[in-house]
């Protein structure tokens, strides 16, 4: 598995900062009695990329999806820009017009066109003019290679570029903190690097990022971080060359033995 | 070595040809469909003479049509013993069939009333009228009340004064909280309408008299009846249904609660129940001498009785939804109504199209269940066309012609209904 990248990454503007984006403490969650995710402890700095890892039932999707909020967590305290998700809806909606999230089936809008759908969020939440949030929406749609396609719907796009909307989408509420829930595993093979590299360039412009992808070449090139999970725990966290190549636990050896055979 | 040679290399890619042409139009539709094999072209046949058949028999009846004739005795006899329908009852007696025992010079104003409601129908039903429209289908329904019922125009006037003050008291109190504001809202339009309005409307009658001849509720009838109750019931169970609908679907007990009751309720007793309740009980229940029009009380029971279905409708669209445009709504900071207005609601209204005309159009047939509780729907008016001298023993007739003008009502409902379907698709599936 590996992600052959033609262009070189800029490493300039990855620079990681000393401010927290994110702390996690102490954070567990349960669906009903079944105790999917134990003691998550985790600081993320801004500019950091993590990608998260895993086997499937791991609770590395719950996980970023506690963040925005869109699972409850039953205790400890999770902080996104200073700002402590509890039941107040305010602050729920704060932080998640501040962080980005991405599928993996896209979820876009098919009732709009692909530039209504960027806009839709950033003229009824952020309430900015309609001619400012179009200006916006193309800016990023071109960033993403498919200003052409505005005004079709999402139906009428392949996989791939259904994604790079997504991604367009979520960064014209300019998030501070990119999610990403296993953005590339409903696409084909051909469409996946297109996605890629959408992520690769929103990397290198120093976004904070976390990823949860099976793209281990991903890992390996951008990310500052890897993040291992099993049984809902955090059972390794490595720089990715020390991950790949050395890593501690048996059961992280035991995965990437499994991904990393083909 | 083998002789086989397993490597192939194209080329040249093909490009795109025309279909071969027996496999279109009318000479795929002659080879498949209808003559595909013997049984089918014996089908195909066999039909072909039924049709015939009905026709040839059907059509003497059609052609041979008395329409100038002031009795059932003397179409017979101008028949002279040959089958012919006689569709001079129709002529006579359209205008009751139309609007019952409305006075007929006041014939203009429901006519009226029917082409307003076309033009305040037509931004609400095709977007390329022009949004600013909207105000005028806004002020209709108070137009269309003062016009059919007659009276101060300064009733209808006093009535959309209540709405007003609703809306401000919304726009001051909307920071105490939303439930709250709704809340005064609603008693600040009843307190307006039950301390000021009356008042009101008498002083600026005196000062500004502007009055049609009053006509009660009694003398409606006919079609004019049924598309009141019909068009005010459609309009009214939509919005009510989707609030409903949210209800059930709501994470609030008690919200959740009301709102299944009341679905249940009103689905598990029939129709004609609720119409026995607002002719008869509500008069027990309601203080004495309340004068509290039977209409408006058929209105609130076909009303209610057409949300609970509605809701159920709309459930099922809310049902087919993937959570994944939930998600997407509430990532992008979306609040609860604004996802619902923007993200969900547009789709699974769409959804339910087939399942809303449904029911509109179901409602709209179940206007002539009103016969039950003594209003003159078409069908009480075709009963008491009947127990005239002149007409009696008549039925094919008032018959076809009604249930023709109900069939072009639902046929239209449901031809817009596709074109809706057609004009939303954006999925390309």
């Amino acid at each position: 598995m590996e992600l052959n990248l033609e262009t070189e990454i800029d490493r300039s503007r990855m620079r990681v900062s000393e401010q927290v984006a994110i702390r996690i403490e102490d954070m567990n969650k349960w669906y009903g009695t079944f105790h999917v995710l134990r003691d998550i402890n985790l600081t993320v700095r801004r500019g950091e990329r993590i990608v998260i890892a895993g086997p499937s039932g791991s609770g590395k999707s719950t996980m970023i999806r506690c963040i925005n909020r869109l699972e409850e967590h039953q205790a400890g305290k999770i902080v996104v820009d200073g700002i402590e998700l509890s039941s107040d809806l305010k602050n729920i909606d704060k932080v998640r017009s501040e962080v980005g999230m991405v599928f993996q089936h896209f979820n876009l809008f098919p009732h709009l066109t692909i530039l209504e759908n960027c806009t839709l969020a950033p003229i009824w939440v952020r309430e900015i003019p309609r001619r400012e949030a179009i200006e916006t929406a193309m800016h990023f749609l071109e960033k993403v290679k498919i200003p052409e396609q505005a005004n079709k719907y999402p139906g009428q796009l392949s996989g791939g570029q259904q994604q790079r909307v997504a991604i367009a989408r979520s960064l014209c509420m300019k998030p501070r903190i990119m999610l990403f829930d296993e953005p590339t595993s409903a696409l084909d093979p051909e469409m996946i690097k297109e996605v890629l590299d959408t992520m690769i360039e929103l990397a290198e412009e120093g976004m904070t990022m976390l990823c949860v992808t099976h793209e281990m070449g991903f890992a390996q090139a951008v990310a500052n971080r890897v993040i291992f999970m099993d049984q809902g725990q955090i059972v390794e966290e490595n720089n990715p060359h020390d991950f790949f190549n050395n890593p501690q636990s048996e059961r992280t050896r035991l995965f990437l033995s499994q991904i990393l055979r083909h | 070595m083998s002789d086989r040679n397993l490597t192939f290399v194209r080329s040249e890619m093909l490009p795109a040809r025309e279909p071969p042409t027996n496999q279109f139009g009318i000479v795929k539709l002659l080879r498949e469909k209808l003559f595909n094999n013997w049984l089918s072209a014996l089908l195909t046949v066999a039909s072909l003479i039924v049709l015939v058949w009905i026709a040839g028999s059907l059509s003497p009846w059609l052609f041979n049509s008395v329409w100038s004739a002031n009795s059932l005795s003397e179409c017979r006899q101008i028949l002279g013993g040959a089958e012919g329908a006689c569709l001079a009852v129709i002529r006579d007696r359209w205008t009751q069939l139309l609007f019952g025992f409305y006075p007929p010079a006041q014939y203009w104003r429901p006519v009226l009333a029917f082409v307003l409601m076309l033009v305040a129908m037509a931004p609400i039903l095709f977007p390329p009228v022009p949004r600013r429209l909207l105000w005028f289908s806004a002020v209709f329904p108070g137009l269309a009340y003062w016009l059919i019922w007659g009276g101060t125009l300064w009733l209808p006037v006093s009535a959309y004064a209540g709405l007003a003050v609703g809306g401000v008291v919304l726009r001051l109190t909307t920071r105490l909280g939303s439930g709250v504001a709704v809340g005064l809202a609603f008693a600040g339009a009843l307190a307006w309408g039950f301390l000021a309005s009356g008042l009101v409307t008498t002083v600026i009658e005196q000062l500004l008299p502007l009055s049609l001849p009053a006509v009660t509720s009694r003398e409606m009838g006919g079609f004019l009846l049924s598309i009141v109750i019909g068009v005010t019931g459609i309009s009214l169970s939509l919005p009510l249904g989707i609030v409903l609908a949210l209800g059930r679907r709501s994470t609030m007990p008690l919200v959740k609660t009301v709102s299944v009751v009341f679905i249940e309720f009103i689905r598990g007793v029939p129709l004609i129940t609720l119409l026995f309740t607002a002719s008869l009980l509500l008069n027990y229940f309601l203080p004495p001498g309340t004068n509290f029009d039977l209409i408006l009380r058929v209105i609130i029971m076909v009303t209610l009785f057409a949300t609970a279905y509605m809701a159920e409708v709309i459930r099922g669209g809310l049902a087919a939804l993937p959570r994944g445009q939930y998600e997407a709504a509430e990532a992008l900071g979306l609040d609860y109504w604004k996802a619902q207005r923007l993200v969900i609601m547009p789709q699974a209204l769409k959804i339910s199209i087939p399942g809303i005309v449904n029911s509109f159009i179901g409602l709209f047939k179940d206007t002539t269940l009103v016969v039950f509780i003594g209003l003159l729907d078409p069908i009480a008016l075709s009963n008491s066309i009947r127990a005239t001298t002149d007409w009696q023993g008549i039925y094919w007739e008032l018959f076809i012609f009604i249930g023709g003008l109900f069939f072009i009502f639902c046929f239209s409902m449901s031809r817009y209904s596709m074109h809706l379907e057609r004009r939303l698709k954006t999925d390309h599936r």
